[in-house]
């Protein structure tokens, strides 16, 4: 814990993004997590990951739950919206205020607990429908915020801190996202950053429901030996299929590599998710092949990581839906009441 | 072999020392941080003191101090590119302070030798060179004299520098100091011979003789006008002394250094209602300390640069101004730079007095060239730059005589050198032997967040030093211009220290790579990273390391086999890396590092023990 706020003084030469800004002014309030906890890691990497993309603070609205992992939004981008929900429900939170604004760039940060625990329903949902969203799963395997009980992501056969076995079988989100139908999917590791930030950028850059498991050790309660989700055990057993690189709409693509070395894919807005194929039998292009291959490493006792599946031709729920490009918050009433002829109109085509 | 980095020893005489820029960069080494610390919780005589035992002379150098130390202060580098204009803590400034509220400070200094230990040393010179070895001998028992051939001690800090920067009453009381230890002060007392000198036995003799004379310039109409024109140094000693008490209407001071500073704000306060300085290079390049070159323009004094003096114009033996040519700088490839006229007419300065301060040289007439002490072909002695012997193993040189013209704090280090030189020549120990500093580390740590030092940086621009009304300032010439910090604000300038003797100390072995230190520090300064050769590390950083003066900090021996490569560059030394650090692999150490003065300390390990 700090009481001092972090000196606003910055490196000299710390450089400024298209709009000016630098990384320091996406920052947010001093952490009050335990120090070292991974998730003060994580926020780093959005931070960087939002400063890279030039991204205007107030164009995004960060959601939570309720846990450790789910404070973190207070300490990244304090110009930005916020909203902290209760346990568990920060899903239809966010798809609400997506169906109001579309405008917006949604950020919705949770916890193993919150999101598998209870709110396993409302994570199901919420990447069923496609919502346009980043949505980040802060995953240490435990409750980090009230005291270190396991949480439903732990593997079976895993030990708390106090020595005891975890006889449950762990829930694989990333798994679970691929299964319904997330159109990207990704896993990392808070302490690999190289990694972490580009996934965090193509995330925010894709245009439907993308999901990042990502890995973060709980100093406090799940950094011990026995545990599967210390900084030790992650690192040895961490297998990364690719590199990502995200190139925006605005630079040149320059650099040449081998080929087959590489798989492009292009966005909806134009940029272009470079990928450096680390595991040569890997392909990110499939959903099934992802699935399989994530639990075959698993059945090895090796943690997948890197961007697992991304859907080119993604879509989303108000694409679904098929409401108006203008965000329903900025019709008037006249819009939104067309009055009783219009009604009548639409009774009609319903008879 | 791949080239690797060498993991850092801490513990190496210098590591943490560099650390610390201001107290690097101090000639003396006074342990800045540390007094600055002491006059934030109102321990002024403590600071003094600090600042005594390495100084000597806190008083008279927190108003006169050439301050190396600032230029060098981190404070000028972390506040670059945000804010107002960077500047460095007034830690010269501060020293005033302490020196200013100590209250009776006596009772702590040493006291004469009650037991001399039959040696005898003799210091040619009283100022601040020959003071210090006199300071630092006569307490071990020494039997020092000072011969001076002015009436009263202090050298140029006496006779030079103006009553207006410097009242009287601060050189009296920290000379007064030295004196006061048994010193045997010698007035009126010129050295005609060294030869004569080394004829009375005494076991070492220090020249401390300054660099009296000042340069002449020898252009047309000199002879002529000689009435009206004066060397800056003897003319600035004839007003010290109450020679000269006024001076023309319009004047001329040729030169840019400190003298012609000095030489014109003199002026001003004698008489001088059109005093200018015109001087030969561009405004930027003149010698003279920029807050120097303020405080003349801030008196209403025009700087006219660019000027070549080309003769004094008379009348009748009546001086009637000077003449010179217009010049402009020219850089060649090399950077080289040269002045070349711009073929404008010259131009034509109506004056009634000329003040020359165009530098300052040394002269040794009274050392005789036959007594096996060597000079150079500039006429300098030949000298070790480290134990500052000369080539007669009992005579040793300091100050402005040994290396030429420099300031009052160099002065001081060089006597402290010297005194080490002279305390191991007398006991018959090998004089290039140097003791190294003493250094110790002690963790801040109280509590989760607590640290015995204050650690909050602020965000503060440097506070300005209230001044003295100018229209009263300028009517009397012993009028202190500078009023100095009052507590208050001493204290709130003291907040922009940055307690860089605070080191942040790592341990690899205690480290697990959480990576919690990276993300919180403000400055990027650390980053966990593969190992390399340092130039290509540097540019691979977080931010990458540009300022090769500044060491990089490297831990090896982590899990991963990743270095941990701290730049000490702009490190703001917030503490906040050990706060987030789950396993206190960082720890805020504070580290005291005070040079090893003459006396048991400098000597050898055998003769430390018998003592
Ligand atoms: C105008 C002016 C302003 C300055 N202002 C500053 C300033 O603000 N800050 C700063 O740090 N420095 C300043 N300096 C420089 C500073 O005064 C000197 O660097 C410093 O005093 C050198 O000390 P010293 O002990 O080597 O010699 P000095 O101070 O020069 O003392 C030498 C003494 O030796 C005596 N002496 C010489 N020959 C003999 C002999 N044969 N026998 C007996 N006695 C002898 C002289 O009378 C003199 O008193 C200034 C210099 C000048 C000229
Ligand atoms: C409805 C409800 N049930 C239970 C809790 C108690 N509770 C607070 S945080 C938490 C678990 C958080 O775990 P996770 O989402 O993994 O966050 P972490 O602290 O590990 O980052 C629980 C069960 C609550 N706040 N609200
Ligand atoms: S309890 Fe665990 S999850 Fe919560 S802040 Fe501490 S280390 Fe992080
Ligand atoms: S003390 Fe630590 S956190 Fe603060 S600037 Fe230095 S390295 Fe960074
Ligand atoms: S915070 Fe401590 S344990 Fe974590 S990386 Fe930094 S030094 Fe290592
Ligand atoms: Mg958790």
């Amino acid at each position: 814990m700090t009481y001092l706020a972090k000196p606003k003084l910055h490196h000299p030469d710390l450089p400024a993004n298209a709009l000016g800004f630098t990384r320091r002014d996406y920052e947010g309030a001093i952490s009050t997590l335990c120090a070292g906890c991974g998730h003060d890691s994580i926020s780093a990497a959005i931070i960087q990951a939002c400063w890279e993309l030039a991204i205007e603070p107030h164009k995004v609205a960060k959601l939570s739950g309720i846990g450790c992992s789910s404070k973190t939004p207070t300490y990244f981008l304090e110009k930005s919206h916020g909203f902290n929900s209760v346990h568990g429900r920060m899903p239809s939170v966010l798809t609400g205020a997506n169906l109001a604004n579309r405008d917006l760039i949604y950020l919705g940060v949770s916890g193993d607990g919150d999101s598998a625990s209870i709110g396993l329903g409302q994570f199901a949902h919420v990447m069923r429908r496609g919502v346009n969203m980043t949505y980040i799963v802060e995953n240490n395997g435990v409750y980090g915020l009230t005291k270190g009980q396991f949480s439903a992501t732990a593997d079976r056969g895993s030990k708390s801190k106090r020595g005891a076995v975890n006889t449950d079988e762990g829930i694989d989100l990333a798994i679970l996202a691929l299964q319904l139908g997330a159109t990207y999917v990704g896993r990392s590791f808070s302490g690999d950053k190289a990694q972490l930030v580009p996934l965090i950028k193509g995330a925010l850059t894709h245009p439907g429901a993308a999901f990042i498991d990502v890995i973060s050790p709980c100093v406090a309660f799940n950094n011990h030996d026995g545990s599967t989700r210390s900084y030790d055990y992650v690192r040895s057993h961490n297998e990364a299929v690719n590199r990502l690189d995200v190139i925006t709409v605005h630079k040149e693509i320059t650099t040449e590599y081998a080929p087959g070395a590489v798989q492009e894919v292009r966005q909806h807005d134009g940029s272009v998710l470079r990928l450096r194929k680390l595991a040569d039998d890997y392909d990110s292009s499939s959903r099934i092949a992802a699935m399989s291959y994530v639990q075959g490493r698993y059945a090895h006792g090796e943690i997948v990581t890197g961007l697992l599946y991304v859907e080119p031709d993604a879509t989303d729920l108000h694409e679904s839906l098929g409401t108006v490009a203008r965000p329903l918050n900025a019709l008037g009433e006249k819009e939104l009441c067309p009055g009783s002829a219009a009604l009548e109109k639409f009774n009609a085509s319903l008879r | 072999m791949e080239k690797r980095l060498k993991p850092t020893d801490i513990g190496a005489p210098g590591y943490f020392h560099k650390v610390v820029d201001c107290q690097w960069a101090c000639p003396a080494h006074t342990p800045v941080p540390e007094y600055i610390r002491l006059i934030a919780q109102g321990r002024h005589a403590d600071a003094y003191m600090v600042n005594w035992k390495s100084n000597v002379f806190p008083g008279i150098l927190g108003r006169t101090c050439d301050r190396p130390c600032e230029p060098a202060c981190r404070r000028g580098r972390v506040e670059e590119n945000q804010g107002e204009k960077p500047e460095p803590v007034a830690i010269c400034r501060l020293k005033r302070v302490a020196a200013d509220y100590k209250g009776d400070i006596r009772e702590r200094l040493p006291k004469a030798a009650t037991a001399k230990n039959g040696k005898r040393v003799a210091c040619i010179g009283g100022g601040p060179a020959s003071l210090t070895v006199a300071r630092d001998l006569a307490p071990l028992g020494y039997a020092v004299t000072v011969f001076e051939a002015d009436s009263r001690a202090g050298g140029m800090i006496r006779t030079q520098i103006p009553r207006f920067r410097l009242p009287e009453s601060v050189i009296d009381e920290e000379v007064g100091y030295i004196l006061d230890l048994d010193v045997d002060f010698r007035p009126n007392h010129r050295v005609e011979s060294l030869k004569e000198l080394l004829g009375h036995g005494y076991d070492a003799v220090f020249v401390g003789s300054g660099a009296p004379r000042g340069r002449d310039l020898a252009i047309p109409g000199r002879e002529e006008a000689s009435k009206a024109i004066h060397v800056g140094i003897e003319w600035l000693a004839s007003v010290s002394f109450g020679h000269v008490t006024k001076v023309g209407k319009r004047v001329i001071v040729l030169g840019g250094g400190n003298t012609a500073m000095d030489c014109c704000r003199s002026a001003r306060r004698l008489g001088g209602e059109d005093v200018k300085v015109i001087v030969r290079s561009g405004y930027e390049e003149m010698k003279a300390s920029p807050w120097e070159k303020e405080d003349a323009v801030h008196e209403g004094i025009p700087i006219i640069n660019y000027r070549v003096p080309k003769a004094f114009t008379h009348e009748g033996g009546r001086l009637t101004g000077m003449s010179f040519e217009v010049v402009k700088a020219v850089y060649d490839e090399s950077g080289r730079r040269s002045l070349v006229p711009t073929g404008e007419p010259d131009e034509h300065y109506p004056c009634d007095e000329v003040l020359v301060a165009v530098g300052q040289e040394n002269a040794f007439p009274w050392i005789e060239r036959d007594i096996g002490l060597e000079f150079d072909k500039w006429g300098m002695p030949v000298l070790d730059e480290s134990t500052l012997q000369s080539t007669l193993p009992g005579v040793f040189f300091g100050g402005d005589a040994a290396l030429g013209p420099k300031n009052i704090i160099w002065a001081v280090a060089h006597g402290h050198e010297a005194a080490i030189s002279i305390d191991r020549h007398c006991r018959g120990e090998e004089v290039a032997v140097r003791p190294p500093p003493h250094m110790n580390l002690v963790s801040q740590k109280m509590g989760i967040h607590e640290w015995i030092y204050d650690n909050q940086v602020v965000p503060d621009a440097r506070h300005r030093v209230p001044l003295k009304e100018l229209t009263i300032a300028l009517k009397d010439i012993r009028q202190e211009v500078e009023l100095g910090f009052d507590p208050e604000l001493a204290w709130k300038e003291a907040q922009r220290c940055l307690n860089c003797d605070v080191q942040t100390v790592f341990t690899a072995k205690l480290c697990i790579e959480c990576d919690a230190c990276v993300d919180i520090c403000p400055m990027d300064c650390i980053t966990f990273t593969e190992d390399g050769e340092e130039a290509e590390v540097r540019a691979r950083l977080s931010a990458p390391a540009r300022n090769p003066s500044q060491d990089l900090y490297v831990g090896a021996g982590l899990k991963t086999g990743r270095i941990m490569a701290k730049d000490e560059d702009v490190c703001l030394h917030c503490g906040m890396c050990a706060e987030r650090c789950p396993t206190g692999a960082w720890d805020m150490q504070k580290s005291f590092i005070e040079m090893t003065h003459a006396g048991p300390g400098c000597r050898d390990a055998a003769a430390r023990k018998a003592a």
